[in-house]
């Protein structure tokens, strides 16, 4: 925890608040993001018990798996999720925008542009925590493989047809997910406890209600109070007022609501299987639809207080105003987007189980390159953050208080102006270490020449003052202006190419061979129970 | 085996035949030799690099920072200064050692065109990784490769036919600044350091370890060996009498110079202050690794070794300071700056790797912590810090670090697939701690 956080705990413990970590927006939302929030089975690792999704905070659409081991009902769970969720999708993917895209050329080697096309929204899925992250992995990686009775007419179980379909595309923005600065996919605590700072632990702030507790208690409530209540509070019944966001459900609801009323629609099942005549079963097709009528009635009871939550929490996040470099990130979203859109149209085949040992080492040069740019960025974005930068002596602002030309040695000497600044940060300078800061939104670089006198440091300026003999107006800091320098690099230079997948050297089990498509999940004695 | 049999050069000699057999004889593509610290790795790297070389194999060598392969080429320059050697580095400036310019058989460019048919060419591999060439090298050394990450390897790899690995596995391993958790488990997880990654797909490549450690002293080898190295051991090559540490200034009898002299006498100290939960940068901590510096300098120390046989001053560059946070080093740099003492090296574990000095002082990692995380129980970074000394080691830690690794063990998930490394952080922390009770110094400034 750094230590600008650890006092915003400490103040939002002291005032009972939740304190600002962030005055800006790190995070793009959607004008119309598609909420979800899902729940699972206990014990049943991917089965899911239903769910309220929708872009509508006020028509939710409740979709449940009355018995969650039965594998038809929860394909039918599954094909009535493609149908909310693909349209959705599908009317991002139509309408683009033209854009250029850098390739390199198969024939020269050389980096070209190209056009292309890019999409000119892209839809967004909000889940209320970070395990609802890993169930839109976890339905994805369930779904990519199935075949639907088209592409494969003896398959023991066929799903219904738009399921694979769905399952690539929560695979791919489960994937997305993990690129640090990426809203493709976002749990709302995560972008809550980024942009404030809670009197709880982190493990805390994944409980939405109490998250929420903190940054927004009801009168007459400190944050600690709300937050316990929201975790601890229980009915009459012992079922907790607050129910947990998801997946996992509350045990004492698992025991005491959800297992007698999914035992009665079992039994109104079978007793209608077993009816004799049609007047019976009349009878009992009304029973068993009060029986699944209860089972909804318990989903929806216990989705729907985190439903409005993420609405809140969403609220909440709306005041803020966007950060600078949010709208260049989505753009980075909107191309993932764009680019999964183009691999289905063009009718590749589901993303494998394991990527390749150069797939794997290019995402993590990726998201290490954009944990890199996110950093930065944040910081160049929000004063506040870049407080806890300077705070950590990563960066240090002050004002000019001399400035003196100089000029490079050489042929054609160039400005390389001295700047003095006054400082009362800490920065960790060592001799000759580079710094930067933003000039009109391009980094311009310095380099520390030392020290005069406790917060008095000299700067030699090294670019961005154009390229005459005298630098250009406004490119040099003068005297009296306030500046601030960062020991980061803003920008995130690309990484060396690596190999093709089919030229994967010894060292890494040489290359991996013909693409093989990858085989159906075989059904297992759990799947049929 | 007991000291009296052992013969330590003769040890060492022998691993050294058969590392440089396999590595110009053998079959196998590569070859993979574990060095704990101070085993002489970067003599192993330049003799076998003067062998491939006069063998007339065209080699690479890859080193993972520029301060690693700069010193490896004034090494080689050193050993042969008729090699033609090249120096591949980056376009920034300073890139690196101005040193270099002054060899006239080194040849330093941005381009490796510039280099081509030079015997041996050494770069990082970050640099290494925007090459190409149409025929890949007969040969390659990496260095430091327990330090390498597999997707550094994985951008390398193609550059060379067979391969000599060298490093150090009880040192820092390789991290990722993202989770990749994702990939746990998988042979060539892009997070793993590179030897693993290797091993995992070629299993039966010959495996060698140099079994003498020249550095560390009698009084360290044995705990070094036992905490960190518990199923490779090795000793020392130099035995209780071969090393010594003098002071001309008596000890006045303060915590510092009492824990000077303790660890003087017996190879290492612990200067143990009040328990206490400190922030990171704990003043009263830094404080007293500034006065024990201090009094290190003042009292006009003196080190008896085998390299010399009259005593060498113990002055500022011989003696290190080693911390966990960069911000604690900038802590300890402040402070020595105020106590009057600018040329003492202090550093994290991270960057002191691969470094010696006569005497370190380390402030213990979990000194004042509340909690013990998975950062600060790291085995490397103890390695590190407790293996940097060729005379003595002195340990600046709060008390209570036992109940603390009692209170907090190690909770890390267990992933499927990968290899468990032992010691754990855990272990090895009891392991060293009781040993440096021992050696303790209790202090309150």
């Amino acid at each position: 925890m750094s230590l600008i956080t650890a006092l915003a705990r400490l103040e939002a413990v002291g005032t009972g608040r939740a304190q600002p970590a962030a005055t800006v927006r790190h995070r793009h939302l959607s004008r119309h993001p598609l909420v979800f929030v899902p729940l699972t089975t206990a014990g049943e690792t991917g089965a899911p018990l239903g769910a309220l999704v929708g872009t509508d905070r006020d028509a939710p659409r409740l979709l449940v798996v009355p018995q969650p081991r039965d594998r038809d009902l929860r394909f039918t769970f599954l094909a009535d999720l493609a149908d909310v969720v693909l349209p959705y999708i599908d009317a991002y993917a139509g309408s683009v925008e033209a854009a250029e895209r850098t390739e390199t050329d198969p024939e020269t080697g050389k980096r070209v542009k190209v056009a292309a096309e890019l999409c000119a929204d892209a839809p967004q899925l909000i889940v209320p925590s970070r395990t609802g992250l890993d169930f839109v992995r976890l339905l994805g990686r369930s779904m990519r493989f199935r075949r639907t009775a088209e592409q494969d007419p003896d398959a023991p179980y066929p799903a219904p047809p738009r399921v694979p379909l769905l399952g690539r595309w929560l695979t791919h923005y489960g994937e997305r997910a993990r690129v640090p600065g990426s809203s493709l996919l976002l749990a709302l605590t995560d972008v809550l406890s980024r942009h404030w700072a809670t009197g709880q632990s982190g493990l805390e702030d994944e409980h939405l209600g109490a998250l929420l507790a903190w940054i927004d208690p009801p009168e007459g409530l400190t944050g600690a109070e709300a937050a316990r209540r929201a975790e601890l509070a229980r009915d009459a019944d012992g079922q907790l007022l607050c129910p947990p966001a998801g997946p996992a459900t509350d045990p004492a609801f698992d025991n005491r609501l959800l297992a007698p009323a999914i035992e009665r629609y079992d039994r109104a099942r079978t007793a209608l299987a077993a009816a004799e005549d049609p007047l019976e079963a009349d009878d009992r097709l009304a029973a068993l639809g009060r029986a699944e009528r209860e089972v909804r009635d318990l989903v929806e009871s216990r989705t729907r207080p985190t439903w409005d939550a993420v609405w809140r929490g969403l609220d909440l996040l709306r005041a803020l105003p966007e950060g600078a470099h949010v709208e260049g990130r989505w753009t980075r979203d909107r191309w993932s987007f764009t680019g999964h859109r183009d691999r289905v149209l063009a009718g590749e085949p589901p993303q494998p189980r394991r990527d390749d040992a150069v797939t794997a080492a290019n995402k993590l040069a990726t998201r290490e390159r954009e944990q890199a740019r996110l950093e930065a960025q944040e910081a160049l974005d929000d004063p506040l953050v870049m407080a806890g930068r300077r705070l950590a002596g990563e960066a240090f602002a002050g004002e000019v208080t001399d400035v003196v030309m100089a000029y490079s040695e050489g042929r054609r000497p160039s400005p390389r102006p001295l700047v003095t600044v006054r400082t009362e940060d800490r920065p960790h300078l060592a001799q000759r270490a580079k710094v930067y800061r933003s000039l009109g939104g391009k980094p311009q670089s310095a380099e520390f020449v030392g020290q005069e006198a406790d917060g008095v440091l000299v700067l030699r300026v090294l670019d961005k003052m154009g390229r005459g003999k005298e630098p250009e107006p406004g490119s040099v800091p003068e005297k009296g202006d306030r500046v601030c320098f960062t020991l980061f690099e803003h920008e995130q230079r690309g990484g060396a190419k690596l190999p093709d997948p089919e030229q994967t050297p010894w060292t890494h089990g040489g290359p991996p061979g013909e693409p093989a498509p990858e085989a159906p999940d075989t059904v297992t004695e759990e799947d049929v129970l | 085996m007991t000291t009296v049999d052992f013969d330590p050069g003769a040890a060492a000699g022998r691993a050294t035949d058969a590392i440089l057999h396999d590595t110009l004889h053998g079959a196998e593509r590569g070859v993979v030799v574990d060095s704990p610290p101070g085993a002489g790795k970067s003599t192993l790297v330049v003799r076998a690099a003067l062998e491939l070389a006069g063998a007339g194999r065209p080699l690479m060598v890859v080193a993972q920072t520029n301060a690693q392969v700069d010193d490896l080429v004034l090494r080689l320059a050193e050993k042969d200064p008729e090699l033609p050697v090249g120096r591949l580095h980056s376009s920034d400036t300073d890139a690196y050692d101005a040193a270099l310019d002054a060899l006239p058989q080194v040849r330093t460019s941005a381009k490796a065109a510039d280099l081509n048919g030079l015997p041996v060419v050494l770069s990082t591999a970050a640099k290494w990784a925007h090459v190409k060439v149409d025929e890949p090298w007969r040969h390659a050394i990496v260095d430091e490769a327990y330090q390498m990450r597999s997707d550094s390897l994985l951008a390398v790899a193609g550059l060379f036919e067979r391969a000599l690995f060298v490093g150090d596995p009880g040192q820092l391993d390789p991290f990722s600044i993202v989770g990749s958790e994702q990939w746990a488990g998988l042979p060539y997880d892009p997070s793993a350091s590179a030897v693993t990654t290797l091993l995992a797909h070629n299993p039966d490549l010959p495996q060698h370890r140099l079994p003498v450690s020249w550095r560390l002293p009698a009084s360290a080898a044995p705990l070094v060996s036992d905490a960190f190295y518990p199923y490779t051991p090795f000793r020392s090559g130099t035995s209780h009498g071969d090393r010594r540490l003098t002071f001309a200034v008596p000890s006045d009898g303060s915590g510092p110079d009492r824990v000077i002299d303790e660890a003087a006498e017996s190879g290492w100290g612990l200067l143990e202050l009040p328990a206490r939960h400190t922030p990171r940068t704990d003043p009263e901590a830094v404080r007293a690794v500034a006065a024990v510096v201090r009094r290190l300098l003042d009292r006009g120390g003196a080190a008896t070794s085998e390299r010399a046989p009259d005593p060498v001053p113990l002055t500022a560059d011989r003696i290190a300071v080693g911390t966990a946070h960069r911000d604690q080093a900038a802590a300890v740099r402040a402070a020595l700056a105020d106590a009057g003492v600018p040329d003492v090296t202090v550093d994290t574990a991270n960057r002191l790797q691969g470094r010696e000095y006569d005497v370190t002082v380390v402030l213990h990692p979990l000194s004042g912590r509340p909690d013990a995380t998975a950062f600060h129980l790291e085995t490397g970074r103890l390695c590190v810090l407790a293996s940097r000394h060729r005379h003595a080691c002195i340990m600046i830690c709060r008390a209570g670090v036992t109940d603390l690794l009692d209170d907090y063990p190690s909770t890390e998930p267990v992933q499927l697939g990968t290899l468990v490394k032992f010691p754990d952080g855990w272990e090895a922390n009891h392991a060293v701690l009781s040993h440096l009770g021992e050696h303790r110094v209790t202090w309150h400034p």
